[in-house]
């Protein structure tokens, strides 16, 4: 188990938002998170590279190890977590630079400076990230230019340039056109054999599609975690088969 | 149909508005443009003035305004800027922040010649830096620092949150988050905060009376040593500027041509606004381009 989380409560202010969190997500696979919106999968998955951190008046309690390390303990670097844990927003939003300054972005910030292991690291990552092939040789054009599937695969390569071990998704493909909501499903597929990948869906679909793990969440609480055939065929709450099923949200 | 009517009559109406603006400023700067062109010469915008006798020039004052410009810019745009990122990233939203907010808005509305005699009082006679280009510099600057202040702090603010979430995402600390990420997406707003700066500093001319003073030393302009009193490019020299130079020989000049120097001075003081202000933009473009897109 890459992450373990045990007792997690976590406050905004006075709205308790998550409520006794314990969940363990096994490594190289993918996991899902889903839920009405307002349940907490979003804010859950902030914890996990700290991102809460920046809004005032979060409180946190209980404990969340990533590669058994506790991430909320004192002697955690905030930046050294972000670089392990890296993270994939709603809306694509690549650096307004050349498509290659945005994916050696970080490794530039984190102190690579060579041209030839730049070079190296843009390729694979576009590679990783499917993009290579299409973007090759524009290199030099700008980030703002490619089309928004294009851009968020370019996120997805700029994230994993900076060689992290774990990838969050919050819900990446809610803002994408079906095609690329497809490229982007198939590139999560590749990228568990070698990553950690932990999504957010609106999607249930996606969910059952593309992950190996699901995990409901109903008002800041997990109500199911399981394998996501389970989960879908054969739900032990009530209140997941209601959700799967479509009576709300 | 009625809907259409008010519609009409509400465009007529701004359309008026807007091209009465359009008129009284195309007015204002033909007649500074009209009378003062004929003036400009070579030799006008480089010799020395005349007291008494006419065919003076305005070149030690022009030195002065682009002189005390640049000295004014160094110290404001670095310390607005500062707490400007201060301001934004990293003052908690607190009643000591509230506090300072409400100071820099008043500040920024002080009528600048209150802030000259603030100048007088405490840069020129208690700190004893005399009248000279470093206290007409830094009574500018507490002219200046406020807007500076709170263009820096709106233009990072409307930095979308989804560009500073990728720079914190990715590991980079908060630092690197501002001015990799951050302010090369603010920077077009700062650039135009400091062009509007400047403009405010080739037009004062009521700081500057008590502070830079309204004389200009004999200057040597083939003595470029900073400490040596007749350089022009020493910062405890007094220093005119054009525009006291122009309401100093409006009220009180001597010499015969002074209608004609005073119209002279003022086609070129509002030619090198225009000239900065389209220099800074320009600037301000390639900066952005080499910051963002393609190298």
């Amino acid at each position: 188990m890459i992450i373990e989380i045990d007792k997690l409560q976590l406050y905004y202010t006075d709205f308790h938002a998550l409520k006794n969190v314990n969940l363990s997500i096994p490594e190289r696979s993918v996991t899902a998170f889903i839920g009405p919106s307002g349940c907490g999968k979003s804010t859950l998955l902030r914890t996990l590279n700290r991102m809460n951190d920046t809004i005032p008046g979060v409180r946190i309690e209980g404990k969340v190890d990533i590669q058994g390390r506790d991430i909320y303990s004192s002697d955690m670097e905030v930046e050294f977590l972000r670089k392990k844990v890296g993270m994939v927003f709603q809306q694509p939003n690549p650096f307004p630079k050349s498509i290659y300054d945005n994916v050696a972005y970080g490794p530039r910030l984190h102190g690579i400076s060579k041209k030839s292991e730049l070079d190296a690291i843009v390729e694979k990552s576009l590679r990783s990230a499917s993009l290579w092939n299409e973007v090759k040789d524009v290199l030099k054009k700008s980030a703002w230019s490619l089309s928004g599937g294009q851009q968020q695969r370019l996120c997805i390569a700029r994230a994993l340039a900076v060689e992290p071990e774990i990838l969050l998704m919050d819900e990446s493909t809610s803002a994408l056109d079906p095609i690329s909501t497809t490229k982007i499903e198939e590139l999560t597929r590749e990228l568990c054999q070698n990553y950690t990948i932990v999504m957010v869906t609106h999607n249930m679909h996606q969910a059952a599609r593309i992950s190996d793990r699901t995990v409901f969440f109903l008002n800041g609480e997990v109500v199911e975690a399981s394998d996501t055939q389970s989960l879908f065929s054969n739900p032990v709450d009530q209140r997941t088969e209601d959700y799967i099923s479509g009576r709300f949200g | 149909m009625r809907a259409k009517t008010v519609d009409r009559i509400a465009t007529a109406v701004i359309v008026c508005v807007a091209g009465f603006i359009i008129l009284l400023l195309a007015a204002l700067l033909g007649y500074l443009l009209v009378r003062g062109l004929g003036h400009i010469s070579f030799d006008f915008l480089t010799s020395a003035p005349q007291a008494l006798k006419a065919g003076g020039g305005i070149g030690p004052q022009l030195f002065n305004s682009v002189f005390l410009l640049v000295l004014t810019m160094i110290i404001t745009v670095p310390l607005g800027i500062g707490a400007g990122i201060y301001m934004s990233e990293y003052a908690k939203d607190n009643k000591l922040t509230a506090f300072i907010r409400l100071i820099v808005e008043v500040l920024s509305s002080f009528p600048s010649i209150v802030i000259g005699l603030f100048g007088l009082l405490v840069i020129v006679n208690t700190f004893g830096f005399g009248y000279s280009l470093l206290s007409g510099a830094l009574a500018l600057t507490i002219f200046n620092l406020p807007m500076m202040v709170r263009l820096t702090e709106q233009s990072l603010r409307s930095v979308p949150k989804e560009q500073k979430e990728a720079g914190l995402a990715l590991g980079l600390s908060r630092w690197k988050t501002i001015t990799s990420v951050m302010i090369p997406v603010a920077l077009p707003s700062i650039v135009t905060g400091s062009i509007l700066a400047a403009g405010r500093v080739f037009g004062e001319a009521a700081a500057l009376l008590f502070t830079a003073g309204m004389s200009s030393p004999r200057l040597d302009f083939s003595n470029w040593n900073p400490l040596s009193p007749t350089s022009p490019l020493n910062p405890m020299r007094p220093a005119e500027t054009l525009a006291v130079h122009i309401w100093k020989i409006n009220s009180e000049g001597l010499a015969p041509d002074a209608p004609e120097i005073a119209a002279g001075a003022s086609a070129v003081l509002v030619i090198m606004v225009l000239l900065f202000n389209l220099g800074a933009r320009w600037l301000g473009r390639v900066v952005y381009r080499k910051l963002t897109a393609s190298k």
